[in-house]
Protein backbone atom coordinates (compact mmCIF):
# COMPACT_ATOMS: atom_id res chain seq x y z
CA UNK A 1 0.00 0.00 0.00
CA UNK A 2 1.43 3.36 -0.98
CA UNK A 3 1.95 6.22 1.47
CA UNK A 4 -0.98 8.08 -0.07
CA UNK A 5 -3.48 5.32 0.69
CA UNK A 6 -2.02 4.71 4.13
CA UNK A 7 -2.50 8.44 4.78
CA UNK A 8 -6.13 8.29 3.66
CA UNK A 9 -6.88 5.20 5.77
CA UNK A 10 -4.97 6.54 8.79
CA UNK A 11 -6.73 9.91 8.72
CA UNK A 12 -10.11 8.18 8.43
CA UNK A 13 -9.43 5.98 11.47
CA UNK A 14 -8.04 8.87 13.54
CA UNK A 15 -10.98 11.13 12.72
CA UNK A 16 -13.57 8.43 13.39
CA UNK A 17 -11.99 7.61 16.75
CA UNK A 18 -11.82 11.25 17.88
CA UNK A 19 -15.43 11.95 16.91
CA UNK A 20 -16.60 8.69 18.52
CA UNK A 21 -14.73 9.07 21.83
CA UNK A 22 -17.01 11.59 23.55
CA UNK A 23 -20.33 9.98 22.55
CA UNK A 24 -19.10 6.49 23.57
CA UNK A 25 -17.66 7.58 26.91
CA UNK A 26 -20.32 10.02 28.07
CA UNK A 27 -23.44 9.24 26.07
CA UNK A 28 -26.88 8.40 27.36
CA UNK A 29 -26.66 9.89 30.81
CA UNK A 30 -28.02 12.96 32.47
CA UNK A 31 -25.26 15.37 33.36
CA UNK A 32 -25.47 18.03 36.06
CA UNK A 33 -26.66 21.56 35.29
CA UNK A 34 -23.17 22.96 35.73
CA UNK A 35 -21.97 20.69 32.92
CA UNK A 36 -24.71 22.13 30.72
CA UNK A 37 -23.59 25.71 31.28
CA UNK A 38 -20.00 24.72 30.50
CA UNK A 39 -21.18 23.01 27.32
CA UNK A 40 -23.18 26.06 26.26
CA UNK A 41 -19.99 28.10 26.54
CA UNK A 42 -17.76 25.71 24.56
CA UNK A 43 -19.29 27.10 21.35
CA UNK A 44 -18.11 30.72 21.81
CA UNK A 45 -14.73 29.47 23.10
CA UNK A 46 -14.07 27.17 20.12
CA UNK A 47 -15.55 29.49 17.49
CA UNK A 48 -13.50 32.43 18.76
CA UNK A 49 -10.35 30.30 18.72
CA UNK A 50 -11.06 29.19 15.13
CA UNK A 51 -11.60 32.80 14.06
CA UNK A 52 -8.51 34.08 15.88
CA UNK A 53 -6.10 31.42 14.60
CA UNK A 54 -7.36 31.73 11.02
CA UNK A 55 -7.24 35.51 10.85
CA UNK A 56 -4.35 36.56 13.09
CA UNK A 57 -1.82 33.78 12.49
CA UNK A 58 -0.03 32.17 9.59
CA UNK A 59 1.32 28.84 10.74
CA UNK A 60 3.12 29.52 14.02
CA UNK A 61 3.59 33.23 13.36
CA UNK A 62 1.11 35.79 14.60
CA UNK A 63 0.49 38.23 11.78
CA UNK A 64 -2.03 40.64 10.33
CA UNK A 65 -2.63 39.93 6.65
CA UNK A 66 -5.18 39.93 3.88
CA UNK A 67 -7.55 37.49 5.65
CA UNK A 68 -7.50 39.74 8.75
CA UNK A 69 -8.84 42.64 6.71
CA UNK A 70 -11.28 40.38 4.85
CA UNK A 71 -12.80 39.01 8.04
CA UNK A 72 -12.98 42.46 9.68
CA UNK A 73 -14.85 43.86 6.68
CA UNK A 74 -17.14 40.84 6.69
CA UNK A 75 -18.09 41.54 10.31
CA UNK A 76 -19.06 45.12 9.39
CA UNK A 77 -21.03 43.83 6.40
CA UNK A 78 -22.84 41.40 8.69
CA UNK A 79 -23.80 44.19 11.09
CA UNK A 80 -25.14 46.27 8.19
CA UNK A 81 -26.87 43.66 6.06
CA UNK A 82 -27.66 40.85 8.57
CA UNK A 83 -26.84 38.52 5.69
CA UNK A 84 -24.40 35.65 6.17
CA UNK A 85 -24.08 35.29 2.39
CA UNK A 86 -22.89 38.89 1.92
CA UNK A 87 -20.69 38.57 4.95
CA UNK A 88 -18.85 35.59 3.46
CA UNK A 89 -18.66 36.98 -0.07
CA UNK A 90 -17.16 40.22 1.24
CA UNK A 91 -14.55 38.29 3.25
CA UNK A 92 -13.37 36.37 0.19
CA UNK A 93 -13.54 39.42 -2.10
CA UNK A 94 -11.54 41.75 0.18
CA UNK A 95 -8.94 39.04 0.82
CA UNK A 96 -8.60 38.26 -2.88
CA UNK A 97 -8.37 41.98 -3.78
CA UNK A 98 -5.63 42.65 -1.26
CA UNK A 99 -3.67 39.65 -2.54
CA UNK A 100 -4.00 40.87 -6.11
CA UNK A 101 -1.98 44.00 -5.35
CA UNK B 1 -30.06 28.02 18.22
CA UNK B 2 -30.95 28.84 14.66
CA UNK B 3 -33.90 26.48 14.64
CA UNK B 4 -36.29 28.11 17.04
CA UNK B 5 -39.37 30.13 16.28
CA UNK B 6 -39.90 33.64 17.62
CA UNK B 7 -41.05 32.44 21.02
CA UNK B 8 -37.80 30.51 21.49
CA UNK B 9 -39.67 27.18 21.50
CA UNK B 10 -38.33 24.33 19.47
CA UNK B 11 -40.84 23.28 16.85
CA UNK B 12 -41.39 20.42 14.49
CA UNK B 13 -41.05 16.70 14.05
CA UNK B 14 -37.60 15.13 13.66
CA UNK B 15 -38.06 15.28 9.89
CA UNK B 16 -38.88 18.99 9.99
CA UNK B 17 -35.89 19.71 12.22
CA UNK B 18 -33.68 17.71 9.84
CA UNK B 19 -34.96 19.87 6.98
CA UNK B 20 -34.41 23.04 9.01
CA UNK B 21 -30.82 21.89 9.49
CA UNK B 22 -30.40 21.30 5.76
CA UNK B 23 -31.69 24.80 4.98
CA UNK B 24 -29.53 26.48 7.62
CA UNK B 25 -26.42 24.72 6.31
CA UNK B 26 -26.76 25.60 2.61
CA UNK B 27 -24.43 28.63 2.78
CA UNK B 28 -21.89 26.57 4.73
CA UNK B 29 -22.17 23.79 2.16
CA UNK B 30 -21.46 26.21 -0.69
CA UNK B 31 -18.42 27.64 1.09
CA UNK B 32 -17.27 24.13 2.03
CA UNK B 33 -17.57 23.08 -1.61
CA UNK B 34 -15.25 25.93 -2.62
CA UNK B 35 -12.82 25.02 0.13
CA UNK B 36 -12.80 21.34 -0.82
CA UNK B 37 -12.15 22.33 -4.45
CA UNK B 38 -9.01 24.04 -3.20
CA UNK B 39 -8.24 20.83 -1.27
CA UNK B 40 -8.50 18.91 -4.55
CA UNK B 41 -5.94 21.28 -6.05
CA UNK B 42 -3.57 21.22 -3.08
CA UNK B 43 -3.70 17.43 -2.71
CA UNK B 44 -2.59 16.97 -6.31
CA UNK B 45 0.24 19.44 -5.85
CA UNK B 46 1.33 17.44 -2.78
CA UNK B 47 1.52 14.27 -4.88
CA UNK B 48 -1.68 12.55 -3.77
CA UNK B 49 -3.29 10.50 -6.57
CA UNK B 50 -6.63 11.92 -7.77
CA UNK B 51 -8.67 8.99 -6.50
CA UNK B 52 -6.96 9.10 -3.09
CA UNK B 53 -7.84 12.80 -2.71
CA UNK B 54 -11.50 12.11 -3.50
CA UNK B 55 -11.73 9.05 -1.24
CA UNK B 56 -10.05 11.03 1.53
CA UNK B 57 -12.74 13.72 1.38
CA UNK B 58 -15.47 11.07 1.41
CA UNK B 59 -14.22 9.01 4.35
CA UNK B 60 -12.32 11.61 6.41
CA UNK B 61 -14.57 14.66 5.85
CA UNK B 62 -12.55 16.97 8.10
CA UNK B 63 -11.13 19.92 6.22
CA UNK B 64 -8.44 21.23 8.53
CA UNK B 65 -7.09 17.70 9.20
CA UNK B 66 -7.01 16.89 5.49
CA UNK B 67 -5.14 20.10 4.60
CA UNK B 68 -2.66 19.60 7.46
CA UNK B 69 -1.94 15.93 6.68
CA UNK B 70 -1.51 16.52 2.95
CA UNK B 71 0.74 19.54 3.53
CA UNK B 72 3.09 17.46 5.68
CA UNK B 73 3.30 14.60 3.17
CA UNK B 74 3.81 17.14 0.38
CA UNK B 75 6.70 18.73 2.26
CA UNK B 76 8.39 15.33 2.58
CA UNK B 77 7.25 14.64 6.17
CA UNK B 78 6.58 11.14 7.49
CA UNK B 79 3.24 9.34 7.56
CA UNK B 80 3.35 9.36 11.36
CA UNK B 81 3.86 13.13 11.50
CA UNK B 82 0.97 13.63 9.08
CA UNK B 83 -1.37 11.48 11.19
CA UNK B 84 -0.38 13.26 14.40
CA UNK B 85 -1.07 16.61 12.74
CA UNK B 86 -4.48 15.35 11.57
CA UNK B 87 -5.30 14.14 15.07
CA UNK B 88 -4.33 17.48 16.60
CA UNK B 89 -6.33 19.45 14.05
CA UNK B 90 -9.30 17.23 14.90
CA UNK B 91 -8.81 17.40 18.65
CA UNK B 92 -11.50 20.09 18.94
CA UNK B 93 -14.01 17.41 17.90
CA UNK B 94 -13.14 15.66 21.15
CA UNK B 95 -14.47 18.66 23.09
CA UNK B 96 -17.47 18.94 20.76
CA UNK B 97 -18.20 15.21 21.11
CA UNK B 98 -18.12 15.38 24.91
CA UNK B 99 -20.55 18.31 24.79
CA UNK B 100 -22.84 16.47 22.38
CA UNK B 101 -22.75 13.08 24.13
CA UNK B 102 -25.66 13.49 26.58
CA UNK B 103 -27.96 14.43 23.67
CA UNK B 104 -27.37 11.16 21.77
CA UNK B 105 -29.58 8.13 22.47
CA UNK B 106 -28.84 4.46 21.86
CA UNK B 107 -25.95 2.11 22.53
CA UNK B 108 -22.26 2.94 22.21
CA UNK B 109 -22.00 1.96 18.53
CA UNK B 110 -25.04 3.99 17.54
CA UNK B 111 -23.78 6.99 19.50
CA UNK B 112 -20.34 6.65 17.91
CA UNK B 113 -21.90 6.70 14.44
CA UNK B 114 -24.14 9.67 15.27
CA UNK B 115 -21.07 11.48 16.58
CA UNK B 116 -19.55 11.34 13.08
CA UNK B 117 -22.05 14.03 12.03
CA UNK B 118 -20.13 16.64 14.03
CA UNK B 119 -18.55 19.36 11.91
CA UNK B 120 -17.93 22.87 13.24
CA UNK B 121 -20.88 24.74 11.75
CA UNK B 122 -23.47 21.99 12.34
CA UNK B 123 -22.35 21.51 15.90
CA UNK B 124 -22.51 25.22 16.70
CA UNK B 125 -25.94 25.66 15.10
CA UNK B 126 -27.45 22.56 16.75
CA UNK B 127 -26.45 23.69 20.24
CA UNK B 128 -29.43 24.96 22.24
CA UNK B 129 -29.06 27.71 24.84
CA UNK B 130 -29.57 25.14 27.64
CA UNK B 131 -26.46 23.16 26.61
CA UNK B 132 -28.31 20.28 24.90
CA UNK B 133 -28.24 19.55 21.18
CA UNK B 134 -30.93 19.08 18.55
CA UNK B 135 -29.45 15.97 16.91
CA UNK B 136 -31.90 15.88 13.99
CA UNK B 137 -30.96 19.46 13.16
CA UNK B 138 -27.29 18.42 13.44
CA UNK B 139 -27.73 15.52 11.00
CA UNK B 140 -29.66 17.73 8.58
CA UNK B 141 -27.03 20.47 8.70
CA UNK B 142 -24.20 18.05 8.03
CA UNK B 143 -25.84 16.28 5.08
CA UNK B 144 -25.48 19.06 2.45
CA UNK B 145 -22.02 19.91 3.74
CA UNK B 146 -20.92 16.31 3.22
CA UNK B 147 -22.28 16.18 -0.32
CA UNK B 148 -20.71 19.54 -1.21
CA UNK B 149 -17.40 18.50 0.33
CA UNK B 150 -17.25 15.45 -1.95
CA UNK B 151 -18.45 17.25 -5.08
CA UNK B 152 -16.06 20.14 -4.47
CA UNK B 153 -13.09 17.79 -4.15
CA UNK B 154 -13.97 16.08 -7.45
CA UNK B 155 -14.25 19.47 -9.18
CA UNK B 156 -10.97 20.62 -7.66
CA UNK B 157 -9.19 17.47 -8.84
CA UNK B 158 -10.66 17.77 -12.34
CA UNK B 159 -10.12 21.53 -12.61
CA UNK B 160 -6.68 21.61 -11.03
CA UNK B 161 -5.00 23.27 -14.02
CA UNK B 162 -7.74 25.91 -14.31
CA UNK B 163 -7.96 26.81 -10.62
CA UNK B 164 -4.24 26.97 -9.85
CA UNK B 165 -3.49 28.58 -6.49
CA UNK B 166 -6.87 28.74 -4.76
CA UNK B 167 -5.62 31.23 -2.16
CA UNK B 168 -5.85 34.05 -4.67
CA UNK B 169 -9.65 33.77 -4.51
CA UNK B 170 -9.55 34.55 -0.80
CA UNK B 171 -11.29 31.28 0.06
CA UNK B 172 -9.23 30.89 3.22
CA UNK B 173 -11.13 33.89 4.66
CA UNK B 174 -14.50 32.23 4.08
CA UNK B 175 -14.53 29.95 7.09
CA UNK B 176 -13.26 32.40 9.70
CA UNK B 177 -15.88 34.88 8.39
CA UNK B 178 -18.57 32.22 8.85
CA UNK B 179 -17.44 31.36 12.34
CA UNK B 180 -17.29 35.02 13.29
CA UNK B 181 -20.82 35.48 11.93
CA UNK B 182 -22.02 32.51 14.03
CA UNK B 183 -20.23 33.94 17.04
CA UNK B 184 -21.70 37.45 16.63
CA UNK B 185 -25.24 36.21 16.11
CA UNK B 186 -25.26 33.46 18.75
CA UNK B 187 -23.05 34.81 21.52
CA UNK B 188 -25.03 37.80 22.77
CA UNK B 189 -24.87 36.96 26.46
CA UNK B 190 -22.07 38.77 28.38
CA UNK B 191 -20.75 35.42 29.63
CA UNK B 192 -20.49 34.20 26.03
CA UNK B 193 -18.59 37.33 25.03
CA UNK B 194 -16.18 36.96 27.93
CA UNK B 195 -15.55 33.31 27.12
CA UNK B 196 -15.09 34.10 23.42
CA UNK B 197 -12.46 36.75 24.21
CA UNK B 198 -10.69 34.36 26.58
CA UNK B 199 -10.80 31.53 24.02
CA UNK B 200 -9.32 33.76 21.33
CA UNK B 201 -6.59 34.97 23.71
CA UNK B 202 -5.67 31.43 24.79
CA UNK B 203 -5.43 30.19 21.19
CA UNK B 204 -3.29 33.13 20.04
CA UNK B 205 -1.00 32.86 23.07
CA UNK B 206 -0.32 29.18 22.30
CA UNK B 207 -0.02 29.49 18.51
CA UNK B 208 3.74 30.22 18.37
CA UNK B 209 4.63 27.39 20.75
CA UNK B 210 2.38 24.39 20.14
CA UNK B 211 1.56 22.15 17.15
CA UNK B 212 -1.31 23.37 14.97
CA UNK B 213 -4.70 22.37 16.37
CA UNK B 214 -3.66 22.40 20.03
CA UNK B 215 -4.46 26.13 20.52
CA UNK B 216 -8.07 25.55 19.46
CA UNK B 217 -8.58 22.58 21.77
CA UNK B 218 -6.94 24.48 24.64
CA UNK B 219 -9.35 27.39 24.10
CA UNK B 220 -12.22 25.14 25.22
CA UNK B 221 -10.83 25.50 28.76
CA UNK B 222 -12.35 29.01 28.71
CA UNK B 223 -15.79 27.38 28.82
CA UNK B 224 -15.09 26.33 32.43
CA UNK B 225 -16.24 29.88 33.22
CA UNK B 226 -19.66 28.22 33.09
CA UNK B 227 -18.93 26.53 36.43
CA UNK B 228 -19.35 29.94 38.06
CA UNK B 229 -22.91 30.42 36.90
CA UNK B 230 -25.80 29.10 38.94
CA UNK B 231 -27.91 28.08 36.01
CA UNK B 232 -27.48 27.73 32.24
CA UNK B 233 -27.85 31.08 30.54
Amino acid sequence: MSTAWALVAGCAVVTFAIKAAGPIALGGRELPARFASVVALTAPALLAALVATHTLADGHRLEVGAPTAGVLVSALVLQRTRSIAWCVVSAAAVTALLRAF
Amino acid sequence: MAHEDDSGEEVGTPRERFRAGVRAAVPFALAGGLLSASFGVVAGQAGLPDLAAIVMSLIVFAGSAQFAAVAIIGAGGSLGAALVAAALMNSRFLAMGIALAPSLPGGPLRRALQGQAVVDASWAMALRPDGTFDRHFLFGATAPQYVAWGVGTVLGVLGRSVIGNADRFGLDAVFPAFFLALLLTEARHPDSRRVAMAGAAISLALTPFTPAGVPILAASVAALWGLRTRQPS
